[in-house]
């Protein structure tokens, strides 16, 4: 798991096939997600956005094997998603710490469950504390940040086994405008520099077409996939490409997608 | 609020209060035998610790106290622990325990006498009962109460059962578990004196008991002060190692508020 990954681009990482999920009892199901099909390659970033309650956070939880789906597969890496992995990262909604643990054993937490190297993993954490600028803030405890910086935290609890696939649901959500813009360069850079899987979720379309090599637009619920759209703006991308009239056309395709699915129901 | 002015101020309350009383109990001629001075009481708080009457009393009680306090505890915890862990177990005690909790535990105390006798055993056996269900019902309610989202995270990083129990069930139940523990240590006292009205040798219990036949008054209302003394000390000392260990919990970290999950 910690050899150096040789990024081996054009295989297909995440494999979708008429996916459907229902919640809820026979009588009367809820239909979060219907015949969802897409894929996504190894070493690619994908952003799915949507309106609120489509159910993406559904999709990922079924992809992380925390849910199984209700008819049609998802494979990772060819083989059938059975149950979690340890080769997934997953940054959730909320922080969701440790409030007994410091940051820092926050952060190893996962070198805790697995077993891994504490003190290579250890060092490993530091830097990305660091990276993420939490330095000095690795012996507080969570109530002691603010809800961005527990979300940081929680950023780098999911980098720090170096999964290959990292599953993130809004994780900058709840972040101000600039911190939210300095953690996406952040992650496009951690990302482009160990080149790992990711799928990332949002309903903010800037941040979808900043992040993304491709972004999938979902419908209202029940969730089904509107439009794939590829981001073609060269990387790495500054701050500044969100002022191109490239970005702002993509922005304004994604609005109109999701404006039209929105108008049917 | 807690300046050296506002600390004497709060003496010379007291004070006043206890010079009203003493006061009032004068001249209206309150016989002595329905409410003493507090004169009257501190003599007999002084009377009876020159005897070493109350310190070998209270030996026996806070022995029993504390006997009963651990027992019942850890019967408490491994039977919470246990029923939160299996379906099955919950499934089959849950009409025993429903039974018994909803009986006043004190009531049993006559029947505890006579099967283990006026000695120490009896009271450290009243005493565990009444700690005994305030432990467990925690237990079970911390254990099982860990958040979803956390149990997702532990999840999705391939944890077992195991590792979910020790890492996350564990230190969510503490602060349940330690609001159990302050209220059993309170349960424990009462438990002890209860078994010491209904039948015993020695204690604080038998003491205001036998002086209330003797209608020693100021006496009883002396020993009434050392047992919230003693109460005091008890819940302070589990408050106090519960600050210390669960210094993350929000309850733990805002003074004087006392988690009361019964
Ligand atoms: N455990 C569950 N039981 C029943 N229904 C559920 C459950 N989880 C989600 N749902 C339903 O599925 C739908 C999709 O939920 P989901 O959380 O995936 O939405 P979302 O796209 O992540 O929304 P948001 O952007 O607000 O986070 C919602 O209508 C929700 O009510
Ligand atoms: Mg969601």
């Amino acid at each position: 798991m910690d050899a150096p990954q040789t990024p081996v681009m054009g295989g297909e990482m995440i494999a979708v096939r008429q996916l459907t999920k229902r919640f809820g009892s026979a009588g009367a199901p809820v239909l979060a997600l219907s015949d969802i099909d897409f894929s996504v390659n190894e070493g690619e970033l994908v952003v799915v956005v949507g309106p609120s309650g489509c159910g993406k956070s559904t999709l990922l939880r079924i992809l992380a094997g925390l849910m199984p789906s209700s008819e049609g597969q998802a494979f990772l890496g060819g083989t059938p998603i059975a149950g979690p992995r340890r080769d997934i990262g997953v940054v959730f909604q909320s922080p969701v710490l440790f409030p007994w643990r410091s940051v820092l054993k926050n952060a190893l937490l996962p070198a805790d469950v697995q077993r891994l190297d504490r003190e290579k993993l250890r060092d490993r954490a530091m830097a990305l504390l660091k990276l993420v600028g939490l330095e000095g803030f690795e012996h507080r405890y969570p109530w002691e940040l603010s809800g961005g910086m527990q979300q940081r935290v929680a950023l780098v609890r999911a980098l720090i086994h170096d999964p290959a696939l990292l599953l993130m649901d809004e994780p900058f959500g709840a972040l101000d405008a600039m911190t939210r813009e300095q953690m996406n360069q952040e992650l496009q850079r951690i990302w482009m520099e160990r080149r790992k899987t990711v799928l990332f979720i949002t309903h903010s379309i800037g941040e979808a077409v900043y992040l993304a090599d491709r972004v999938l637009v979902m419908t209202p619920r029940p969730g089904r996939i509107a439009d794939i759209l590829k981001i073609d703006l060269p990387r790495p991308r500054g701050l500044d490409v969100m002022n191109t009239p490239a970005f702002g056309a993509y922005v304004k395709r994604i609005r109109t997608g999701l404006n039209a699915s929105g108008g049917i129901e | 609020m807690n300046t050296i002015r506002n600390f004497m101020l709060r003496l010379l309350f007291i004070a006043v209060l206890l010079a009203l009383w003493e006061a009032a109990v004068k001249l209206l001629e309150v016989p002595a035998f329905l409410l003493p001075t507090p004169s009257a009481i501190g003599v007999a708080l002084y009377r009876g610790t020159i005897s070493g009457l109350y310190q070998e009393n209270i030996g026996i009680t806070l022995t029993e106290t504390a006997l009963g306090f651990v027992f019942g505890s850890a019967g408490g915890l491994l039977l919470g622990t246990g029923i939160a862990l299996s379906r099955r177990f919950d499934y089959f005690m849950s009409p025993i325990i429903v039974m018994f909790q909803a009986m006043p535990k004190v009531a049993l105390a006559p029947l505890i006498i006579v099967w283990f006798g006026l000695g120490m055993t009896s009271k450290v056996v009243n005493a565990a009962l009444v700690c005994f269900f305030p432990l467990m019902i925690n237990t079970i309610v911390g254990l099982r109460s860990a958040d979803e989202d956390r149990i997702s995270l532990m999840r999705s990083l391939a944890a077992s059962p195991w590792q979910i129990f020790v890492m996350l069930r564990i230190p969510n139940a503490l602060p349940y578990i330690f609001a159990g523990l302050e209220i059993a240590m309170i349960f424990a006292l009462i438990g002890a004196i209860v078994g010491e009205f209904v039948g015993a040798q020695a204690g604080l219990g038998m003491l205001i008991q036998s002086m209330n036949f003797t209608m020693d008054v100021a006496g009883q209302f002396s020993i009434l002060l050392i047992l919230s003394v003693v109460g005091l000390l008890l819940n302070m000392s589990v408050t106090l190692v519960r600050k210390r260990l669960l210094f993350w919990d929000p309850a733990s970290r805002q003074a004087g508020i006392k988690p009361d999950k019964l």
